[in-house]
This record gives C-alpha cells, structure tokens and sequence, in this order.
C-alpha cells in the first residue's frame, strides 16, 4: 500500500468523485470506489465497457486529478517489445563507432537508448500514470510480457542489467472487449466494467462536456440517445457522439434550422454506419419528438 | 472439500479479526460456483473491504466486483450469489455467537442456505472439487457455455490462407530487398542483418447456409444461435437463410446484444416452416455475383437435411458449383444423428461425391466441434458418418 505520493491524493470514493467532477468527468459510484481501491491498493485498474462509455477520458481524468503526466501505450494488433519497451538507436551507434576509430567507446550508454512508453514510465523522476489503452487489439504474447511488467515493474535489458522503478506508476488498462483477456491479468487487476449512464447523467456530462449547449437540448439529446441504445444497432452511438450530437445540433440550430429537423439533419455525428442509419431513419422522428415533449 | 479448506486457511494472514472470516467463506462460494478466484484476489478483497471502511453492505459489494472481477455476462449469477451469502451472514452476526462458532458449521448453513436461494446449482449437486474442474462438468452439460466457448476460438481455429500481404519474420528464406536496401541505407552502408519476409495467413471465410424450411423447425432455432456465434467471433462470417427464398442474415447477427440480434434475424426470415426449394434458391445465391464472392475460397457449411421436394438435377447442380469455389463444402443433416442413417435418397446420392464432409447436425455439441476442427482435413470424402 502507499501512503505517499498519489496514494494520499486518495482519502475516499467521494473525494474521488468530486475530484473527477471537477474537471468535468462524472464518475458514477463504482468507478470512483474502484479507482480509490486502485490508488491505495497500488494495483492496475482494468476497466472494460462497450466502445465510447469513456474508459480513456477516465484515465486522462485520473492522471489530471492526481496531477500527473499521463504515459499513453496504444496497443494495435502486432505490437512488440520494441514499441512498449525499448529501442536501441542503430544509427547512432555506428556513428559513435565510426567517430571513436581505434578508441574504446561505450554504445550502450543513455543517448543510444530509445525510451517507449513502458521504460519512460519506470524512469520518471516522480510517480507517473500509465495508460494501456485498448489491450483486447494486442496479441496474446504482448499480454504475457505486460504481465511480467505489472508484477515487478521492472524491465530487464541484456546490455544494461534490470532497471526498476523508483516508485510504482499508476497503470489504467482499457479493454473494449473483443475478446476474452487472460485470466492472470484480470485476477491481477481491480477491475470495473463501464457501463452506459443513465439519461440523468448523460444530459449532466453533455452539459459539462460541450460547448455551449442549453439544458433543454441537452435532456433531450440524453433521452433520445438511451432510447436508440435500446434499438438492435451494429454500433451504438457512445457518449462522445451525443455530446458531438448535441453540438452539431445547437450549430444547425443558430444557423436557421427548427429544432426537430436539427436533430435530424445532425444524425450523421451521432450513427456512423450506412445499415443502422436506414434502420433507425424512419422511427427518428418519433424518438426526437417523444425526447423534446 | 479439503482442497478449498487448505488453501483460504493458508492465506488467511494471522492479525486479520475472526469477523473476516464470511469475506473468505464468500471467495471459497465463488470458487464452487467455477469463478476463478485466486487467494491473492480473496486477500485483495479483504484490503478492499478495509480500505472502505467499510460503511455498508454496497461498500463490500463494489469491492467484491472490483477485486474478483466476474465476466459481465456472469454477473447476475455473482449478484444472486452475494445476495444469498450475505444475507444469510447478516442473520448470523444478528444471532450473536459468530466467534464460537466453527468454520466447517457455518459451511454447513450456508450451504443449504444457497440450495433453497440459488437455482442455479443443479449439477454441482454436493460434489465438492476443484473449481476448474466444476467448470467443465458445468461446459459440457450447458449449450450457452459451450457457444460462449466455440464464439470465442471460432475465429483462430478456421482454416487458414495465405494473403497477399507480407509480414516481417525473425526466421524464414524470404529476403525483404526493399526494407534490406533502405536498412542500408539507413545505416551508412552497414547492414547488421538483413530482413526477412514472409506472406501473411489469414483466415478463411466462413459461410453459413441455413435451412429454414418446415422439415428442418426444430434445429433451426439453434442453428441461428450458432450463426451468431459465428459472426460474433470471427468477423469474417456470412450467415443466409433458404428455404423458398434466401435471405442474408449477416447484418443482423452482427449486432452486439444477443438478444437483439437473435430477434431481428428471425424478423428477417419470411419463409419460416414453408416448403424446400434446395436447389432453386442456391442457385439464387450463386448468381448474385457479391454473395457468389463469398464462396470463393471460403469454408461453405450448409446446414440442411437436404431432403429436396424439387428435381435432384437442380441441388447437384448448386452443389458442384460449391465444391468447384470453395475451400471445403460440408453438408450438416440432423438426420444423421440417428445411427440407422444412410444417404440413400436420390438428392444426397447425388451431391455425395462433391462433398468433403457429411456430418451430424443434431446437435449444437457435434456442430461446434465439427467447426472448430475444420483447419484438419476431412476424414476422408464424405464418409464421415
């Protein structure tokens, strides 16, 4: 357990959540209590939740409210040591070689390594918050060298010995879900699922979020988007497009268009698929006017 | 039993209060239920707890959810769980003596206090082993477990083909010249070791051609459960129904709520129970030039009783124009599902020769293990049954 550093930040999932509040991110009461378990615990926080319920914003939130740089890893499919861990720069070394000529040099040193995410998290100076976004796109084997990562929090390169850390980073890992993770990480991990918030909330984060959109507007975003939730869609619309939605609505609005034909005309930001777009277009009016009334 | 005494006994630390014991007894409950609960989670939990306070029963919930981490679909059956445990925990600590008593008698209690709440448990029975293997007796007798587990190896368990892209390799024959040259370079001139290639293997395409028909009503509800399995786990499938008429049903399995997509399927189909049309509406399906596409190459199933009201002539037709594009062109007849079955109608004697597997389709159990080895080659033409 820590008691410096972010550790102390912590003092309970209220504090928690109106830390997060503060800088614009509604956090519900469990995803507060699991980040506070997180930070005292000093364990990873696993959260998972269907694409655009604002698994990254919660980690940005985290890192601005423990008042930490944020390290960000994207996981893509392929992705190696060479891009989480380290790089030797090849370049560099053989014009060090070149330059010594008969002379003995040391290519091994500081300015011929090449940080990538994971080891710049191990030599920060301060405790760090790591994000490892989207974990469920890389593959098994760079599941397994992450595990060894979050168990020690060291990295061990052959030229150098083992380098540790100073101080264990805060790590976030998102999963969206498109396959199973393995079970040692999961076990490994406090663990949350986001889920989708309520229309309440929803219109409270559309407030906080967007530009400069009225209460009424934002009610009725929230409730028309938890209703076409409901619809069998290939791609739900998250909360990043209602907010998106809720903007481009108020655009169209100071730019002539009615308010139901706003809506509807902005239904581009909102469902980005050609299939589910046809399937929703004929009920849109009803579900605008129901969530205005 | 012992297994599950040993282990919580050993990781209870000594300066933890007795009161901590219903946190572990809750672990220990997960376990037999076949949730995979490490000690190092139950004594995470235990922090958790502490941390909190904790200040109310929700307090213990959250941290029982953050710290065991149950799969979103299992969760209903964690929360009935901690609902039966802690309830009956409450009424214990209210009785008073929880410190005399010893822990093998609360296990009793409780026990018989989950049988009367949790439905759930029928083949646990009282059979006490390890949690692992909990799960698998539980896998085999359970469909719904059984596609959770063929959706998710379904996608690297097809058949695979070599794609046009090349990748990077350690090992292998096949020199990288561009990547070499500009190494090269890069480097002054210096190439500390050369680049190597290779052609990248993707997996096939699945495609899935389900009778509808009135002869076929009973499979064809698990048949479009399988189907979303399939296009859920591989992304690359491609589900149609026929039976007078042919429909795609891809678009709709591929909506994430199974419920949902289960549904809409089903509103697609117009032809349900109707007469069999084999050979006409397969030979619809082949001259559409973008669904003939999916053919090509791909794993084609057809899952059909192949009982043709129709000419012969027409389905033999369908079917060599199959076995000609596709990679492997399989037939699943719940008919052979009874042991007295032999392809003697004129239809099935027909297509026999141009198949590469004649299966039992009866079942869910035999489909999936069916699709999960198809990367082996078939046993041998079409005498599978």
């Amino acid at each position: 357990m820590m008691d410096h550093g972010i550790g102390g930040m912590a003092v309970s999932p209220e504090d928690v959540m109106s830390r997060l509040a503060q800088l614009d991110y509604l956090a519900d009461e469990g995803l507060a209590t699991a980040i506070f378990l997180a930070i005292r615990l000093g364990k990873p926080l696993l959260l998972e939740g269907a694409p655009g319920v604002g698994k990254t914003e919660a980690a940005k939130a985290v890192a601005k409210a423990v008042g930490r740089d944020l390290v960000r890893l994207q996981c893509y499919e392929g992705i190696d040591a060479a891009h989480a861990l380290y790089e030797w720069n090849y370049q560099r070394q053989l014009l060090a070689i070149r330059q010594a000529g008969d002379a003995e040099t040391d290519i091994y040193g500081d300015r011929f390594l090449i940080a990538r995410p994971l080891l710049q998290v191990l030599q920060a100076p301060e405790q760090r918050v790591l994000l490892v976004d989207e974990i469920d796109r890389s593959d098994h084997e760079f599941e397994a060298l992450l595990l060894e990562f979050l168990s020690d929090f060291q990295i061990s390169i052959p030229e150098r010995g083992t380098i540790s850390a100073s101080s264990r980073p805060l790590v976030i890992l998102t999963s969206n879900r498109t396959r199973e993770l393995a079970e040692a990480l999961r076990r490994r991990c406090v663990y949350h699922w986001i889920s989708y918030p309520d229309a309440e909330r929803e219109a409270a984060i559309i407030m906080a979020r967007a530009g400069d959109v009225a209460r009424d507007t934002a009610m009725a975003v929230a409730d028309a988007v938890q209703t076409i939730r409901s619809r069998p869609l290939a791609k739900p619309p998250g909360i990043a497009e209602a907010i998106e939605w809720a903007n481009a609505a108020t655009i169209l609005e100071k730019g002539g268009s009615p308010w139901p034909e706003a809506f509807r005309r902005a239904i581009g930001v909102l469902i980005k698929d050609e299939e589910d777009v046809h399937f929703i277009a004929p009920d849109m009016q009803r579900i605008i006017e129901e969530a205005m009334s | 039993m012992n297994t599950f005494l040993a282990c919580d006994k050993a990781s209870v630390p000594d300066d933890l209060p007795r009161g901590s014991a219903p946190l572990f007894g809750f672990a220990r409950l997960l376990r037999r239920f076949g949730f995979a609960i490490a000690s190092e989670q139950a004594i995470t939990f235990m922090q958790a707890v502490t941390l909190l306070g904790p200040r109310s029963m929700e307090d213990i919930r959250r941290s029982a959810v953050a710290t065991f981490a149950p799969a979103p679909e299992r969760r209903v059956e964690f929360d009935a769980l901690f609902e039966s445990w802690f309830e009956g925990d409450t009424r214990l600590m209210v009785g008073g003596d929880d410190e005399n008593e010893e822990d093998p008698q609360i296990k009793d209690d409780r026990d018989t206090d989950e049988d009367e709440t949790v439905p759930v448990e029928d083949e646990t029975g009282g059979e006490m082993t390890s949690g692992s293997e909990q799960l698998s007796v539980r896998a085999l007798s359970d469909d719904g477990l059984r596609l959770d587990m063929f959706e998710r190896s379904v996608g690297s368990t097809l058949p695979r083909r070599r794609s046009f892209r090349m990748v990077r390799t350690k090992t292998g024959t096949n020199l990288d010249i561009r990547g070499s040259m500009r190494k090269i370079l890069a480097t002054d001139g210096d190439i500390p070791s050369p680049r190597l290639r290779r052609r990248q293997q993707v997996p096939r395409r699945l495609l899935l051609l389900i009778d509808v028909s009135g002869s076929m009503k009973l499979h064809t509800e698990d048949y479009l459960k399988l189907a979303y399995a399939a296009v859920q786990g591989t992304g690359r499938a491609e589900v149609f129904s026929f039976g007078t008429r042919l429909t795609r049903l891809t678009s709709a399995l591929r909506i994430r709520n199974r419920a949902q997509a289960l549904e809409r399927a089903g509103a697609l189909v117009e032809d349900w129970d109707g007469g069999t049309r084999i050979g006409q509406t397969l030979l619809a399906f082949q001259s559409v030039p973008r669904f003939s596409a999916f053919a090509r190459g791909a794993v084609v199933v057809i899952l059909s009783d192949a009982l043709e009201r129709g000419d012969p002539a027409e389905m033999e037709t369908a079917f060599s124009r199959f076995a000609a594009s596709a990679h492997r062109l399989s037939l699943a007849t719940p008919l052979a599902g009874d042991p007295r079955f032999r392809p003697e109608t004129q239809a099935l004697r027909a297509i026999l020769p141009v198949l590469d597997d004649l299966v039992d389709g009866s079942s869910i159990a035999g489909l999936t293990k069916f699709l999960l080895a198809l990367r082996r080659p078939p046993a041998s033409r079409a005498t599978k049954v």
